[in-house]
């Protein structure tokens, strides 16, 4: 039997753990002698106040839900990829050769194009990561994570030494041609005649990543692969026993959790900076651990916590602006958002359990 | 009318305080009551029974008493004194010792160690480990119970760990102890010793609760006992009084056939042929040595064997799924066809396709996702079959009513196919599992342990569904360590030992005395059975190391 209803593990824990995230941040900037309220004001209204702060916040919920979505997928399967970063790296690069490699004539023809690109590099990256864990047994843990860094240090010598224009001091490609440059939110609410969001970069990749969340779920619960890669994650020895073999799907999810990192690329590269830049991913590979944690690795959790994720680096960017509170103390309230509802999860899950147990005895005597 | 029970014998020391008295126990979690209102007393120096089905209570109301559970309601009293037991070690200081079914040792410790572990003297190991090796000597030769003190765990037979649990137990000096279903991991030769050990330490004075499920052992060691229900107390009788038939009706509340009423076989052409199939794991330990054996259509054959001696792998082999590393060699032919013995294949799903159901030893690691629904179990295995899928997807509503119809055919309770695996009880479980694989209508069942921690009215309802496939014409390979279950539910019984197979019997033909010699690699029954013109007896059996069976394979 479980231990508490449904709602309260998907809504009630996190929300928990956000306000307790949120306590210690506030005595956190009191600490410092600065307002917690005026903070709480300053990030709201910067990111969620005005069609603007909307703009970043999503742009950011978008690059999140890939990397959520990515580490959801894995998971299901018990891998731990902690490679988003890398494999959103590898996207980018993706990206980048297939948007350079011909002078696109509409985005329309150069997004699935760059689609395949980005998704094919990300999951070029899990594959190694995956084929060693699945035949040698290597932990997917330790090489994901060393891949991160062969990555950046790849990309480093890609762009310092291939994609640099001739003459260019910045280790970054050349700007994409015209053709493919993605609509943004911007242009497309222009289109219906409404004002929103100006000079914003969240773009037409926002839906793709809300029909990734509608793909991820289809995959996961609905078909026989998700089935497969389900039934690995709970038990291998049953795996085994049901036909299933653990190569094969240690192989695919992987393949499909890289696939979904690099899909960010298509976002932040080629919807946002249009050229490629180092260290265009910004942590939001690892940033995805925390969302698929919090969201409980289902597309719908992954999308709100996103959100969640996409607020706090929006607001946390306007509290650097408009406030004295220093840079660094908004990765710290960050960092705390992730203990608690990542690291902390048991710590409040368990108390509550208790508490529900113990209502529904006094209700059945 | 527990109490009167306890006072039918008239002896003298009736009139002693009882060992253990529990006055009305009450436990429940959450809206499951465990325990309801339970009376118990056990007379100090008896071997007192629990016996009921699985779910009936017995483990909850024994780790109240060694303070696991705090009871809802009720009273415990220990030689006469209430006594409140918080946790095991309150239960140790008042004397209560318990050896539990997965023993809690630990494996890369010495068993001087393990004595020791939680009662040592001081800061410094040396005058403990003296003092444990001088006590262990003492125990060993008042009991027999003897353990090589400087031996690691890892290194003992499952019987001799067994000892060590009792062993700590006895160094913390308890007076009552309490053995959880105690002979369910032990060859019949280390029960018999344990029942010899525990016959000693009823004679020096200590109380011993025994918990199983199995009727013979009941009737065979105690002295008196207790049948649960449910969560309740139905009966607490002497042993002499009362038969194994009365005890299983009381178990559950109806009359129950031990014996599964079976026409006799009609087998036709052969349907599984195996020759020479040999398998070396990982380690290099050869598992099977050259196994040859036929299964004709409707015919069950039974593969009897202490649990170890190479039926796992067996069975593993024949459905598709050896350990990782194993080399194989030999023939499998389904129906006339050779089957892959490696590459891509060899896997089950192959052999799904070729007509094999596997019912697997290990309900919960293999046959079950233990966190998938009802529904999801039902598929599990045959997720690629048309009837399960629409398109690119699976057709989920189907599943659903397949499952729903599967779980009212085999009366798999609750009915509810939404709930997890996990929350039925393991009777339900196998239930589910056996529903999956015979209303495929396999050519072959392979069936592996069907009824281990299985109660005694779905063991009837397995049995008969397992028959029922015989007669309508498809093979059956039933694994199992209870011989009671091979004796009536085979046609023909093969003994394994040692990765070899030692001799095939009828069962009609056969008894469980020389199957038990088979079972501990004695070969030359048939010529000890025909000179005595009996079977042999059963301390022939008794007189070898008990745990040379594994032995053997290093």
């Amino acid at each position: 039997m479980d231990k508490m209803p449904k709602w309260a593990d998907v809504v009630l824990t996190p929300v928990i753990s956000l306000v307790l995230a949120m306590a210690i941040s506030a005595l956190v900037i009191l600490a410092i002698g600065e307002s917690p309220t005026l903070a709480l004001k300053t990030m709201v209204d910067g990111a969620l106040g005005s069609s603007y702060g909307w703009g970043f916040t999503l742009y950011y919920t978008t690059n999140f839900i890939f990397t959520g979505l990515a580490v959801a997928v894995a998971y299901h399967a018990s891998l731990f990829n902690i490679g988003g970063e890398g494999q959103a790296m590898m996207g980018g690069l993706g990206v980048a050769l297939v948007c350079l490699m011909i002078d696109w004539p509409h985005w329309g023809i150069a997004l699935p194009a760059a689609m395949v690109g980005a998704a094919l590099f990300g999951a070029a990256w899990a594959l190694i990561p995956a084929w060693l864990q699945a035949r040698r047994g290597s932990h997917i843990v330790i090489t994901t994570i060393m891949f991160n860094f062969i990555a950046a240090a790849l990309l480093n010598y890609v762009l310092v030494n291939i994609l640099r224009p001739v003459g260019s001091m910045d280790p970054a490609s050349a700007r994409f041609p015209e053709g493919t440059h993605l609509p943004a939110l911007t242009d497309m609410a222009a289109a219906l005649g409404i004002e929103w969001g100006k000079h914003t970069p969240v773009n037409i990749t926002f839906f793709i990543a809300l029909s990734a969340c509608l793909l991820v779920w289809l995959l996961i619960w609905r078909s026989r692969l998700g089935y497969e890669i389900r039934a690995l994650g709970r038990s291998e020895p049953g795996a085994l026993y049901a036909g299933i073999s653990p190569v094969r799907i240690t192989v695919l999810a992987m393949l499909i959790s890289g696939g979904l990192a690099g899909l960010m690329a298509i976002n932040n590269v080629m919807g946002e900076s249009e050229r490629l830049v180092l260290n265009a991913v910004e942590g939001a590979g690892f940033i995805g651990i925390a969302v698929a944690l919090m969201g409980r690795n289902h597309p719908l959790g992954v999308l709100l916590a996103a959100l969640l994720f996409g607020f706090l680096y929006q607001g946390g960017g306007e509290l650097a602006l408009w406030t004295s509170i220093p840079r660094e103390l908004i990765i710290v309230i960050q960092a705390l958002v992730i203990l608690f509802t990542g690291a902390l999860d048991n710590m409040v899950r368990m108390p509550l359990e208790r508490i529900f147990l113990s209502l529904r005895k006094r209700r059945v005597i | 009318m527990a109490a009167a029970a306890q006072h039918a014998g008239g002896r003298p020391e009736t009139a002693a305080p009882h060992a253990i008295e529990l006055r009305g126990i009450s436990k429940a979690f959450g809206p499951v009551q465990a325990n309801k209102d339970i009376d118990l007393c056990v007379r100090k120096g008896s071997i007192h029974g629990i016996i009921g089905e699985n779910g009936a209570g017995k483990s909850t109301l024994m780790s109240i008493l060694y303070g696991f559970y705090k009871p809802d309601r009720g009273q415990i009293l220990i030689n006469g004194k209430p006594t409140t037991i918080t946790d095991s070690q309150t239960a140790i200081r008042a004397g209560v010792g318990m050896v539990f079914q997965h023993f809690k040792l630990v494996q890369n410790f010495t068993v001087l160690e393990n004595i020791i572990l939680g009662v040592e003297d001081g800061a410094l190991l040396r005058p403990s480990l003296a003092k444990a090796r001088g006590v262990l000597k003492k125990l060993a030769a008042e009991y027999q119970l003897n353990v090589d003190p400087d031996e690691t765990i890892d290194e003992l037979s499952v019987g001799h760990q067994q000892r060590v649990e009792i062993l700590k137990a006895l160094y913390r000096q308890a007076d009552i102890l309490i053995l959880d279903e105690p002979t369910g991991v032990l060859t019949p030769a280390e029960a018999d010793h344990l029942f010899r050990i525990l016959e000693g330490l009823k004679a020096e004075g200590k109380t011993i609760v025994l918990i199983t499920h199995k009727l013979r052992e009941i009737m065979e060691i105690t002295d008196t006992v207790s049948v649960m229900r449910r969560g309740e107390m139905v009966a607490s009788v002497e042993t002499a009084g009362t038969s194994p038939e009365e005890l299983a009706e009381l178990m559950v509340g109806r009359k129950v056939l031990l014996n599964v009423e079976k026409a006799p076989a009609d087998p036709g052409a052969p349907v599984l042929e195996v020759r020479d199939l040999r398998l070396v794991d990982d380690e290099g330990v050869e598992r099977l040595r050259g196994i040859s054996f036929d299964i004709r259509a409707g015919e069950i054959m039974g593969i009897a064997g202490v649990s170890g001696n190479g039926q796992t792998q067996l069975l593993e082999l024949l459905g598709g799924f050896p350990a990782a590393g194993a080399k194989v060699s030999g023939s499998i032919r389904m129906n006339g066809q050779e089957l892959d013995l490696t590459g891509s294949r060899s896997d089950a799903a192959t052999r799904r396709a070729r007509g094999i159901g596997h019912v697997p030893e290990d309900r919960q690691a293999e046959g079950l996702i233990m966190d998938f629904t009802a529904w999801e179990n039902v598929a599990f295995g045959y997720h690629h079959a048309p009837e399960y899928n629409r398109g690119l997807l699976m057709d989920n509503a189907a599943i659903r009513r397949d499952a729903e119809q599967k779980m009212e055919r085999f009366d798999v309770r609750p009915r509810n196919p939404n709930l997890a695996a996990r929350n039925f009880s393991g009777g339900n479980q196998q239930k589910l599992v056996v529903a999956r694989e015979i209303e495929r209508n396999p050519a072959l069942l392979l069936v592996g342990q069907p009824t281990r921690g299985v109660d005694i009215g779905a063991i009837e309802f397995i049995h008969k569904r397992i028959v029922e496939l015989r007669d309508a014409g498809k093979a059956v390979l039933l694994v199992s360590v209870e011989l009671d279950e091979i004796l009536s539910l085979s046609d023909r019984i093969a003994v394994m030992f040692d990765g070899r197979i030692m001799g095939e019997r009828l069962p009609s033909a056969t008894t469980t005395g020389e199957l038990g010699l088979l079972m501990a690699g004695i070969t030359d029954v048939d010529q000890h059975a025909a000179d005595e013109g009996i079977p042999p007896e059963h301390r022939h059996v008794e007189s070898l190391p008990d745990d040379n069976a594994p032995g053997e394979a290093r």
